[in-house]
Order: C-alpha cells, then sequence, then structure tokens
C-alpha cells in the first residue's frame, strides 16, 4: 500500500511498502520538492528572461562595444577598432553638442509648463462638482493621443494656409513649423499638449491622495484658501510631483515622433530641433547618417543625462519628502 | 430636584439675542432668519447667499475653459477633415462644417490606406498585449508564489530593464532583427516588446494581494500550481490584468519610434502612427483626408479611454501614490 | 461668553437627514457629550457647528452669533479630530503653532503660547519631533495643544479617544476632562461609548437616526430615560425591555398568582403580571394598555416568590458579579444582575424573577411611541 503526498506542486511521493523500515524519505521529499519547485519557477521566468537578455541587457551592453569600433561604410565589410578616439569625436562634434542644447532647451520648456499645467487642471477637478467626472474625462484625454495623431493635428492648426494663425492675426513669415525661432516651441507645444492628460492623472491621484482631515483641520486653524494650498497641498504632494517630474523627463528627452513627421531629418538641423534622440535615430541610420558607432556614443550620453537627472531628482526630493510614514 | 431634559426639548438656558453678521453700528433691521430661527423649528432659511452661488459658477467657467483649450485642437480636427478644400482656405476657417465632407474618411479608409494600416496596428498590438499579459503573469506567480534561489536578484534584473531607455538599445535591436530576418515583419515590429519589468511588478503586486490563506487552502484541496494559477490566481488579479492590458495596448499602439526603424524596404509594413506621416501631404486637398485619418486613429482610443478609464488610471499611477 | 445653540439645524445628504430638527443648547464652559451609535449623526452635528458642513435648515449659534454663514478660520472653535489630522511634514512644535501663525500672532507670543501649551499636555521632550515618530498616546496630545494653544471660544472633539487603546483610553479620558475644567472652555464632545459619556460629561445628549433623543445629565438619564432608546443604550448589561399590556388586576379572574390585592394595576404578558408599585401605578393609570416594562439588571434579582417566570440559559461569571441570562416562555430574555456571592442557578433551571419594590426601578414606556409614560 502506497500513501501519497501531494503538494501543491503535485509531487506525489510513494512511501516505502509495508515491512519495510522507513529510511530518511522525508528528508529526500522536501528535497525534491524544493527542487521541483525551483525549476517550475525558472521556468516560468524563461520567456520573460530570454527577452530581457536578448532585447534589453545584450543591446545595451553591446551598445559599449558599438562606442569603440567605426562602423563600416558598407554594412558586411568588417568594423575596426578605434577605441576612444570615436567617442571624443562624437562628443566634440558641432552637430552633437548643438543636439545637446536643443535638447535642453526643449526640456526646460516642456516640463515646467505641462507640470504646472496639470497641476492647475487637477486643482481645478478636484472638487465635488456635478458633473466633475465628465471634465476629468476631457482633461486625461490627451494621455491616449499617439504623438502621430497630436502631430497631424497640431501640424494643420499650425498650416499657413489652413491652420489658426492667420485668422488670430498672426502671420509668421516663415510659417510657425519652418522658422529656425519658432519651430522648436512650437513642437514643445506640442508635446506637452499630449502630455498633459498624463501629467494631469498623476496629479490628481495625488491630490487624491491627501488627506480631507488634514485640509480640514487648516481650517479650522484659520488657514485661507491659498495658505492651505502652498503650505498644505503641495508639501504633502511632493511624492506625486517627484514622480512626475521623474515621468515628465523621460518623456520629454524620448520626444521624437513630432519632429520626425512635422519637420522632418532634412529640416531638423537648420531648424534647431535636433534634439539628441533625434540625431541619434538620423545618424544610424543607414540612408542619412549611417554611423552606427557615433549613434552609439550619443546614445549613451543620452542615458546617462537621463539616469543622471532621474538621481539627482532623487536625492533633492529625498531630503525634501523626509516626513513619509 | 433639579431641571431635568425630556425627550426632544432642551434645558433651559436663558434667552439669547440672534443677530445677524453685520458690523454692530450698522442700525438696519436684522436679516430674516434671524427672527424665523427664533421661533419656530424646521422653518427654512433663505438660499445660500450669492456668493457661494459665484464661487460655484466661476468653478465652471474656469473649468469649461480649460476643457475648451483642451479639446479645441481635437474640435478643429474634426470640423477641418469635414470640410471641402474651399472652404478649408477661408479666413477665418469655418467653425462648424456646413457641407460635411464624409467622403474623406472614405478616402482616407481606402485609397489612404488607413485600413490597412489600421489592420497591422492591430494585429501588432494584440500580439504585444497578449505577450506581455502572459509573460509578466507567469513571471510574476514565480515572484509571487514561488521559493528559489536569486529570487530577489532575478526580481531586480526584471526591474532594471525599466531603467534602460529605448534609443540605447535600439541600435542592437535593429541589427539583431535585421540578422533574424525580421525586418518590416509583424515578428521584427512585436518581439522586443513581449516582456515588460512594469507589467512583471504590476502583477506581482496584485498576486501579492492574495491572502496565503487561500493559497494554503488549495493546496489542502490538492490544487496544483498550474490550477491555482489559473482558476484562483488570475481571476482573482482581474482589475490589474485590466490595468496591465489598457496600459500595454495604449504603449503598443501609440508606439513610434521602433516601427518607424524596423520597418521599410519597398512594401513598408505602417503602423497607424506612420500611415498618418504618409498621409500628411503638403498639398491643401490632402489635409482634409489626413485629418480624417488622425480623427479614425483616435477614436478606438478615446472608447477605450471611456470604458477603461479606472483600469488606465490604475495602472498609471502605480508609482505616484504610496 | 460661549454657548452653542442648535436651532432646528437639519443637514440633509441628498435624500437622507443626517441630522433632523436638532435644537439643543450647551452652556458656556460645559462639557457636552454627543453620544450615540454610529450613523446616528453625532459627528454631523459636530461639523456643522465647526463649519465643515453646510446645514440645510435652521441656525447654529456660538455665543450670540449665527454662525451658519461664517467660514470655520472665523468663527473661532478648534477641533480635535479622531485620526488628529496633524500635519505630517511638521514638527511637533510646528504643529502647535500652526493657528497662532494663521492668525498672524507675533513670533515671540507664539513661542510662549506654544511651550505653555506643551507643558500643560507633558509634550516638552517631543517638540522637534514629527508625527510619524510619536506614538497613538502622543499624536492625540499634541492634537490637544493643538487646539488650545488658540484659546477658542469652542472645543469640538470627534471621539478622540477611538484610536488609544483601553488602558491609555481610561488614563486620558481623566486628562481631557481635568482639562476642560481648568479652562472653562465650552466642549462639545462626540463619542459612541456610553463609559466615556457617563464619566465625562457635565450633561449627555443622546441622539439616534439624525434625532435628539434625550439631553441630561448623566444619572437623569440612567435614572429616568425618556424613552426605551436611551434606556437601552445606557447601561451595561443594557435594561430589560419587555412589551406588555397594562391590566387591573381585580375579582374578574385575571387575578395573577403572589398579587398584593384586587384593583392594582399590573404589566401583564404571557408567564407572568408584574405589579407596579402605588406610586407608579398613580401616573400611568389611564395609558394604552400596550406598554414597554423596562427593569434595570440591578433592579430585579431570583426569588422563589417572583412575579416573572423564565429559565436560565446562560450564566455569566465575571468575578466581582454575575449575569444570569433567562428567557420567559415568549422567548424574551432578561438578564438578572447578582453579587458574586448570591446562589447560581443552573442552565436550564425554571426560576422566578422578582422586582425590587423602588417605585424607581420601574420604567414604563408607551410601546407604541417609545416614549416614557408619566411626567418626568
Amino acid at each position: 500500500m502506497t500513501t501519497v503526498t501531494a503538494g501543491i506542486g503535485g509531487v506525489a511521493e510513494p512511501a516505502e511498502p509495508a515491512g519495510v523500515t522507513v529510511s530518511p524519505a522525508p528528508r529526500h521529499g522536501l528535497r525534491t520538492r524544493k527542487r521541483k519547485e525551483a525549476l517550475l519557477a525558472y521556468g516560468l521566468l524563461l520567456p520573460a528572461l530570454v527577452l530581457f537578455g536578448a532585447f534589453s541587457f545584450y543591446p545595451f551592453f553591446r551598445n559599449f562595444k558599438l562606442m569603440l569600433y567605426e562602423t563600416p561604410p558598407v554594412p558586411g565589410l568588417p568594423a575596426h577598432y578605434v577605441g576612444l578616439h570615436q567617442i571624443g569625436q562624437t562628443l566634440t562634434s558641432t552637430q552633437f553638442t548643438q543636439s545637446l542644447v536643443t535638447t535642453l532647451i526643449f526640456v526646460v520648456l516642456v516640463i515646467p509648463i505641462s507640470l504646472i499645467l496639470g497641476l492647475a487642471l487637477a486643482v481645478a477637478a478636484h472638487r465635488k462638482l456635478k458633473g466633475m467626472a465628465i471634465y476629468r474625462m476631457i482633461f486625461s484625454s490627451t494621455v491616449v493621443s499617439s504623438v502621430a495623431v497630436a502631430s497631424v493635428v497640431f501640424g494643420t492648426l499650425l498650416n499657413p494656409v489652413v491652420g489658426l494663425l492667420p485668422w488670430l492675426g498672426i502671420n509668421p513669415n516663415p510659417p510657425a513649423l519652418e522658422s529656425t525661432t519658432w519651430a522648436l516651441p512650437a513642437v514643445a507645444v506640442i508635446t506637452i499638449w499630449q502630455f498633459l492628460g498624463l501629467a494631469f492623472i498623476i496629479m490628481l491621484a495625488g491630490l487624491q491622495s491627501v488627506p480631507d482631515e488634514l485640509l480640514e483641520a487648516a481650517r479650522i486653524d484659520g488657514a485661507n484658501a491659498w495658505t492651505r494650498f502652498w503650505r498644505m497641498t503641495v508639501p504633502l504632494l511632493s511624492p506625486t510631483i517627484f514622480f512626475a517630474v521623474i515621468v515628465s523627463t523621460i518623456y520629454a528627452m524620448q520626444a521624437f515622433g513630432a519632429i520626425d513627421i512635422l519637420i522632418g531629418p532634412m529640416n531638423a538641423v537648420r531648424l534647431h530641433t535636433n534634439v539628441l534622440i533625434y540625431n541619434i535615430v538620423n545618424t544610424n541610420s543607414p540612408a542619412l547618417g549611417n554611423n552606427t558607432g557615433q549613434a552609439a556614443v550619443m546614445a549613451t550620453v543620452l542615458f546617462l543625462i537621463t539616469l543622471g537627472m532621474t538621481l539627482l531628482q532623487m536625492r533633492f526630493l529625498e531630503r525634501r519628502v523626509s516626513y513619509a510614514r | 430636584m433639579p431641571a431635568e431634559g425630556t425627550a426632544g426639548t432642551t434645558e433651559n438656558t436663558g434667552t439669547f439675542v440672534v443677530t445677524d453678521l453685520q458690523p454692530p453700528d450698522e442700525t438696519s433691521p436684522p436679516e430674516p432668519p434671524a427672527p424665523e430661527a427664533q421661533t419656530a423649528a424646521g422653518v427654512p432659511v433663505p438660499p445660500r447667499r450669492p456668493r457661494r452661488k459665484l464661487r460655484t459658477l466661476g468653478s465652471y467657467a474656469m473649468l469649461t475653459a480649460f476643457a475648451i483649450i483642451i479639446l479645441f485642437p481635437i474640435y478643429v480636427t474634426i470640423v477641418n477633415s469635414l470640410l471641402p478644400p474651399d472652404q478649408l482656405v477661408r479666413q477665418p476657417p469655418p467653425l462648424f462644417p456646413t457641407n460635411p465632407q464624409w467622403g474623406h474618411y472614405a478616402t482616407a479608409w481606402t485609397s489612404g490606406s488607413m485600413s490597412k494600416y489600421m489592420a497591422t496596428s492591430a494585429v501588432m498590438t494584440a500580439i504585444i498585449v497578449v505577450g506581455q499579459l502572459v509573460t509578466s503573469i507567469l513571471a510574476a506567480y514565480a515572484f509571487a508564489f514561488l521559493h528559489f534561489p536569486f529570487k530577489r536578484t532575478l526580481f531586480v534584473v526584471c526591474l532594471a530593464t525599466l531603467m534602460i531607455p529605448l534609443e540605447v538599445t535600439f541600435i542592437t535591436n535593429l541589427d539583431t532583427v535585421t540578422s533574424l530576418h525580421w525586418f518590416n515583419s509583424y515578428e521584427g515590429l512585436s518581439i522586443p516588446f513581449l516582456a515588460t519589468g512594469f507589467g512583471i511588478f504590476l502583477m506581482r503586486q496584485a498576486f501579492l494581494q492574495i491572502p496565503r490563506d487561500l493559497q494554503e487552502a488549495a493546496q489542502l484541496d490538492g490544487y496544483g500550481h498550474l490550477r491555482f494559477m489559473t482558476r484562483v490566481a488570475v481571476p482573482l488579479a482581474r482589475p490589474s490584468l485590466a490595468a496591465l492590458a489598457v496600459f500595454s495596448f495604449l504603449g503598443a499602439w501609440n508606439q513610434y519610434l521602433w516601427p518607424l526603424v524596423s520597418t521599410g524596404g519597398s512594401t513598408p509594413l505602417y503602423t497607424v502612427q506612420l500611415g498618418l506621416k504618409q498621409l500628411l501631404g503638403t498639398q491643401v486637398s490632402q489635409i482634409p483626408v489626413a485629418l480624417a485619418g488622425a480623427v479614425i486613429a483616435f477614436v478606438p482610443l478615446v472608447i477605450l479611454l471611456l470604458i477603461f478609464q479606472k483600469q488606465l488610471v490604475r495602472s498609471l499611477t502605480a508609482g505616484a501614490v504610496k | 461668553m460661549a454657548q452653542v445653540s442648535f436651532e432646528g439645524v437639519t443637514k440633509c445628504f441628498g435624500e437622507t437627514a443626517a441630522v433632523d430638527d436638532l435644537t439643543l443648547s450647551v452652556t458656556d464652559g460645559e462639557l457636552l457629550v454627543i453620544l450615540g451609535p454610529s450613523g446616528c449623526g453625532k459627528t454631523t452635528a459636530l461639523r456643522l457647528v465647526a463649519g465643515l458642513e453646510e446645514l440645510t435648515e435652521g441656525t447654529v449659534s456660538i455665543g450670540e452669533q449665527v454662525v451658519n454663514d461664517v467660514d470655520p478660520k472665523d468663527r473661532d472653535v478648534a477641533m480635535v479630530f479622531q485620526s488628529y489630522a496633524l500635519y505630517p511634514h511638521l514638527t511637533v512644535a510646528k504643529n502647535i503653532e500652526f493657528p497662532l501663525r494663521q492668525r498672524g500672532v507675533d513670533k515671540e507670543e507664539r513661542a510662549t503660547k506654544v511651550k505653555r501649551a506643551a507643558d500643560t499636555l507633558g509634550l516638552g521632550a517631543l517638540l522637534g519631533r514629527k508625527p510619524a515618530q510619536l506614538s497613538g498616546g502622543q499624536r492625540q496630545r499634541v492634537a490637544l495643544a493643538r487646539a488650545i494653544v488658540r484659546e477658542p471660544l469652542v472645543f469640538l472633539m470627534d471621539e478622540p479617544l477611538s484610536n488609544l487603546d483601553a488602558a491609555l483610553r481610561v488614563q486620558t479620558r481623566a486628562d481631557i476632562v481635568e482639562l476642560q475644567a481648568r479652562l472653562s472652555t465650552t466642549t462639545l464632545y462626540v463619542t459612541h461609548d456610553q463609559v466615556e459619556a457617563m464619566t465625562m460629561g457635565h450633561r449627555i445628549a443622546v441622539m439616534s437616526e439624525g434625532k435628539l433623543k434625550q439631553v441630561a445629565s448623566p444619572q437623569s438619564l440612567y435614572n429616568r430615560p425618556a424613552n426605551t432608546f436611551v434606556a437601552a443604550f445606557l447601561g451595561s448589561p443594557g435594561m430589560n425591555l419587555i412589551n406588555g399590556m397594562l391590566v387591573e388586576s381585580g375579582p374578574s379572574g385575571t387575578e395573577p398568582e403572589g398579587a398584593p390585592g384586587p384593583g392594582t394595576l399590573c404589566v401583564a404578558f404571557p408567564g407572568a403580571s408584574v405589579p407596579l408599585p402605588a406610586e407608579v401605578a398613580d401616573f400611568v393609570r389611564g395609558a394604552g394598555p400596550d406598554v414597554v416594562l423596562g427593569l434595570r439588571p440591578e433592579a430585579v434579582h431570583l426569588s422563589s416568590d417572583g412575579s416573572i417566570g423564565a429559565s436560565v440559559v446562560i450564566v455569566e461569571l465575571l468575578g466581582a458579579e454575575t449575569h444570569v441570562i433567562c428567557t420567559t416562555e415568549t422567548g424574551t430574555r432578561l438578564i438578572v444582575r447578582q453579587g458574586a456571592a448570591a446562589p447560581r442557578p443552573a442552565i436550564g433551571e425554571s426560576v422566578r424573577i422578582g422586582v425590587a419594590p423602588d417605585p424607581q426601578a420601574y420604567h414604563l414606556f408607551d410601546a407604541a411611541t417609545g416614549e416614557r409614560l408619566g411626567p418626568s
């Protein structure tokens, strides 16, 4: 007669037949069970890990290698090692430094404005009025817009012939999207509009996490609405603001589609809209820059800048968000 | 005997005068509420003072103004998509289509190839969403319910992928995809994205919410892991699953960079996003068609938002609020 | 003068009236407890005084002034919330100081007042800490300090002790009473705990479903409840309430066992007929036949010639006393409280329950309205 012990792994352990002394079967059973569990776990993790390995980690590390090799003009030819020379060359090229400056301006335009507007919308929508659900829906609606849709929409608005600016009396010459001064701000507006839905959602969630009782206590203690906002809500909102800044930084640094659709690789540099990521893509593209090595260098720089900004924000805000729990 | 209270009445505390809030040196008679309140209980006071109504009105005005500003670009897009070219160039442009050209939508759909682009996007997105859900569920299950060596390290590894940005990986991924003959194909479009650290994080959170008692009861009932996963864990984690699905859908549908670099050639496999770029020509007559295309691309997502707003918000704020 | 008064106050949330036609006055310097089960409207009533809710009808006055439309910050009230509502990003000192800053008190005076409030509540050593670093009891004291630092006209307290553990609760209860007595500030104190109410309030206002049931001193509420709700709510274990009919015992054959004689008014219910003492009978003669008889557990005892027959269901031994829980033949539960020394019946035993002869032990209420019969 065999007895079967089944754990949640469905492992059946036959006991010794009657009449035979029981050897340390239980301990073997446990170890086998643990091994089976581990195997199952690795099996479940395998798809994700393989994908991560192939498409995240391998490219990440290979990028470092790519930085050090000169790209052959025609694919198939061997690439030869140039070491740090390529890195130095890329970092000092005017195209690179210009794209850095452009990116910086772009980020400075996009991040503060989208966050302030997002917060303003969230504050406006954080009331118990009738029909508030509709307003919240409207304010968050841009979160589903894609870069292409936003570009088409705004591209048309800014179109010199059919756009809205002539109606407002503004007749820029050259038209906004072909102007060296206004092209980047125009792209910034598109990016802000598109990001606004997400900024709103994040800020609203943050506002909703501030306990009502605290604001009521402040009210009883004599604080007016302005004081309550600046000395209560905003400090208590700091983890949310922190999160929003990080998300918007990543977003702004990767904003790419609008430039590609509305300005295009040929005009990007001339119109001062050659942000770093656009530069990278074009440099890598066989049809344009065809220089994977340089693209890899710039990609690393972009990564380090984004990482650095994120870490800086974490350090800076960590000090101010010290009350948490 | 000391005075005692009985049900419904108050103790006698002496009379006191109820005055209104005007400064003491005003000689105008007290406002109606005061004498009424002194006499009978239950007599209604006049409606709230006007200043409170004004404040509410002001709020609505501000909210509507904001809403108009945000919706305006979309509204103009829809209007313009329905205008015949001659009306389009008029200054000022009409704010309402008197002669709606529904034909533009048909054009966008057929000769503008929107139907093809939508189909491509749909297939790619479906593959990615299903892939992300499956890989996330499997991996999260392991992290939440199983014990194995290096568990914590592997989890950190999965999260670390979130720090590796697209701009760094696309270069090599393009080479990988090309060498696998996946350039300009559905495989190339979707396979790199079949797993996501965010999805694993979200589903692990959801699985961790399942009480230990439930696991142990299932264990006693003889459930194997597979049955537990499919019959208990996944159904209980449905809200997070929906949130992840919506988030993945949005991310996949709206992608631009990767489809751009991984498709090409003579018959490029364009998604909706790339297709819109094609539609946007320079001729004025093409513009309404391009706008119609944009509306076609946008509308399904708005419907998605209307239905799944809660789930979407949940996934987007997963890191914002502790 | 800081009286608080409600005149015909109603507050509706949608269709439901959370507070229904409340008329109540709190005298200057009094600690009035508003007591009731959850959902009875007590917290809403408190918030109406604070100005955190707008009332639908009626007026609320503080001092001589109707404050219906006055903003909370101008009402000169201080509130202690159930969850303390301490500002988590400010230190204890800054928390206490906050109300003073809002009123433009200058720096030196602020420091003095904060110190005084902190010392009163024993918070001197904790001034530099943040709320997250404090224990529950400490947080509660900070909330109190913040309330007293302003020396307001009225204190409003919303179940301030409910988040504390039992031992701390007893201690803090006494501290609050002492503090209030010392400061003589009019205080409205909301709780669902009758022990708190009985030990702390000068008077207690009992509320249920938005309505005021009775307001009186604790002892009056206990001895002369005005309706069945108050009767059942106060007292632990609660008062025994029995439905019955007023009958006159007479030669017509309705003579109950052991009746003192014909012409006596009794409350009759299946299995028993309880004769009423003459003083009580005089007041209720003429009332409708359906009544509710209320007898406190300590007013009844097991005795062989008691007027109520019942059988014992549970005997609870509590050390200093014993609760004998019985049911009559109709299933009415009666609790008898007796001393530890009294003989304990067995479970299932048939017993007879007698009532003390003291007229104060008998409470009679109209069965339909629940109101007390006879003069108060």
